[in-house]
């Protein structure tokens, strides 16, 4: 317990010098106020159809103009953003606790447990998740977010497998894990307190990738008009904008937010990412 | 090449059809409501009569065996799929799921596989000289650009590029493959096929540029540690030979590997970019098969996306131990 304290002070020394991370934190928390403090002052029921005259550019009225569909788009934004992030950390928290406890116990036990879950990991790695999204969205028809979260979570732990489970073949082979092993402590208390402390900067690091991915798998569904209708997403506008042809019909104020905010999000849980990974792996950290 | 390992990787290869089968055949039966029952709600809902609803459901349901065991109906479900015998489409009725979808597949594999070579060589070239010492300082100026660049996905990109290069400049065309369908290829055709190609080939080369680089730079790091680099040094090698034949060659083997795996994610994101541009690939067909409730087709055309990225990846694999003799002892 003592050395998990001393590693997360480590962590966190490290990560808050890295200016990956902060730029990363700086961001997401811009993205997550404007969801917190928005609707103190917007009326996020604008968000709804038919509440605001269509088709307005943006003014003082409308800072972001308004939609062919009589929306709001300030409003969208403000009640879109939080329900993407939801949807997103939802999936990705799912996913990733999934693919962690596959990841410790095939790595851990080997033998036939492992051949079956990296056999199927690998293979759920090459089916293209859209393909398999596609078909759960299409016939399930009216989803809501927490539906889509599971839907995408059920796609969203494979990488979380892989990576932990390469460290924990490592981890086992260590002298403290054997030294445990032969004090007779059990398997699954070997697993918890002595593996998972050391691949939690890595299970984090898989954490932020599988919410990324499923932000992405969702705005591919939402895109394609199979997202929740009756919820405003930032996927379902772009999704709304190109339907009605905003670009065409040079609405900018329609489709751009949107656009900048997701690629904001994305760019933002890179950074992140990527500062967590440099952190497990310093070889990449000494170069960059 | 062992046999074992050529054997193993067929049957991943199977095991994916058949997962993609299972599914294609489980999910719509596990949602709620009958689908005959469902069709002809749709037929009510537009306000047409419908003599003897029962009796239509009850020749439907055995026309299409759905008062046989379940496994029966897998059973006949496997069977037609693997013989490619996907039902018929609806929107692009009288074709059936197959052809409409053999009529879409080429553009979308040439698309994909032409821009997917070129953002995986050129990623990997950038990436070895972003992390090789010697190389220039505009080369290392462009690692953060190349990160953002990385992280924003496909279909938003493309949607940057079409409206920065076709609707704001009018540089490029809105969309479609040609302007006049190709009939033989002669000069001209070919440059229209690829003057219509470029916008949605450019976004997946940048959508992929910076992923490739920054895995080339994180395997040329690890290269660059081994001893086989000094002694080359020492020996007094050119400084290309050592770069290309040896770091960059070591390095470039975990990202074919990673080639298989991000092969499934590619092929998503260009089913997207192929709706943004209008390009008539199998996104594009998806599109219209959603819009029209073409049930069919959209299963047709995940089944076929997993196919032939498994395909692909199965390709992949059996080259791989040409690339690397070591993998036959695994």
């Amino acid at each position: 317990m003592y050395s998990l304290l001393r590693n997360t002070r480590a962590a966190l020394l490290y990560l808050g010098a890295s200016p990956k991370m902060i730029a990363g934190l700086v961001i997401l928390a811009l993205l997550l106020l404007i969801g917190l403090v928005g609707p103190l002052f917007i009326d996020v029921r604008l968000a709804e159809p038919i509440s605001v005259r269509t088709n307005q550019p943006p003014s003082a009225d409308h800072w972001l103009g308004t939609d062919s569909g009589g929306r709001e788009l300030l409003a969208v934004i403000i009640a879109g953003t939080p329900q993407t992030l939801r949807m997103g950390v939802l999936a990705g928290v799912i996913g990733t606790t999934i693919g962690v406890m596959l990841g410790l116990f095939s790595g851990y036990f080997g033998g036939w447990w492992d051949r079956i879950i990296s056999g199927v990991t690998d293979t759920m790695l090459t089916i293209p998740p859209l393909a398999i999204l596609l078909v759960v969205a299409a016939s399930v028809r009216a989803v809501n977010v927490e539906m889509m979260a599971l839907i995408i979570a059920s796609l969203s732990w494979m990488h979380a497998t892989r990576v932990i489970r390469a460290q924990v073949l490592t981890l086992r082979e260590l002298g403290y894990v054997q030294m445990a092993r032969l004090s007779g402590l059990g398997n699954f208390s070997i697993i918890f307190r002595e593996i998972f402390p050391n691949v939690i900067p890595i299970a984090f690091a898989s954490l932020v990738g599988a919410t990324s991915g499923a932000i992405l798998s969702g705005m591919g569904l939402e895109v394609l008009g199979l997202g929740p209708q009756n919820t405003p997403t930032l996927g379902m506008t772009i999704y709304w904008a190109l339907l009605y042809a905003a670009f065409s019909r040079g609405m900018w104020w329609w489709w751009c937010p949107p656009i900048i905010i997701l690629a904001l999000l994305f760019i933002a849980l890179f950074l992140i990412a990527s500062a967590l990974d440099d952190f497990a792996n310093p070889r990449l950290r000494s170069q960059s | 090449m062992t046999w074992g390992y050529v054997f193993r990787r067929l049957a991943m290869f199977f095991a994916v059809v058949l997962a993609a089968t299972t599914v294609n055949f489980i999910v719509p039966r596990l949602a709620p409501g009958d689908p005959t029952a469902a069709v002809l709600e749709q037929l009510m809902s537009r306000g047409q009569q419908v003599q003897g609803a029962q009796d239509i459901v009850t020749v439907y349901r055995e026309r299409f065996g759905l008062d046989d065991p379940m496994i029966v109906q897998y059973g006949r479900y496997l069977f037609n799929s693997l013989r490619l015998d996907l039902g018929s489409s609806i929107s692009y009725f009288p074709q059936s799921v197959t052809s409409a979808i053999l009529g879409a597949l080429p553009w979308t594999i040439a698309l994909l596989s032409v821009s997917t070579v070129i953002a995986f060589g050129l990623g990997s070239l950038i990436g070895a000289l972003l992390a090789w010492p010697g190389s220039p300082r505009a080369v290392h100026r462009l690692a953060p650009f190349l990160m953002v660049l990385s992280a924003i996905p496909y279909y938003l990109l493309a949607l940057i590029v079409l409206y920065l290069l076709a609707i704001w400049t009018g540089w490029f065309p809105l969309g479609g493959a040609y302007s006049v369908f190709p009939n033989g290829f002669s000069f001209p055709v070919l440059w229209d096929l690829a003057y219509h190609a470029f916008l949605p080939a450019l976004s997946i080369v940048l959508a992929g540029l910076g992923f490739w680089a920054l895995g080339m730079r994180g395997a040329m790091i690890n290269v660059l540690g081994e001893d086989y680099l000094a002694l080359a040094e020492a020996k007094g090698l050119k400084k290309g030979r050592i770069f290309f034949k040896y770091a960059m060659r070591n390095a470039m083997l975990p990202q074919v590997t990673a080639l298989a795996i991000a092969l499934g994610t590619a092929a998503s994101g260009s089913v997207l970019v192929e709706v943004a541009f209008n390009y008539p690939g199998i996104g594009y067909l998806l599109y219209n098969a959603l819009r029209s409730s073409d049930y069919f087709l959209i299963q047709g055309v995940a089944f076929f996306l997993v196919i032939t990225v498994a395909f692909a990846v199965l390709v992949l694999d059996l080259l791989y131990p040409l690339l690397d003799p070591r993998i036959q002892r695994l």
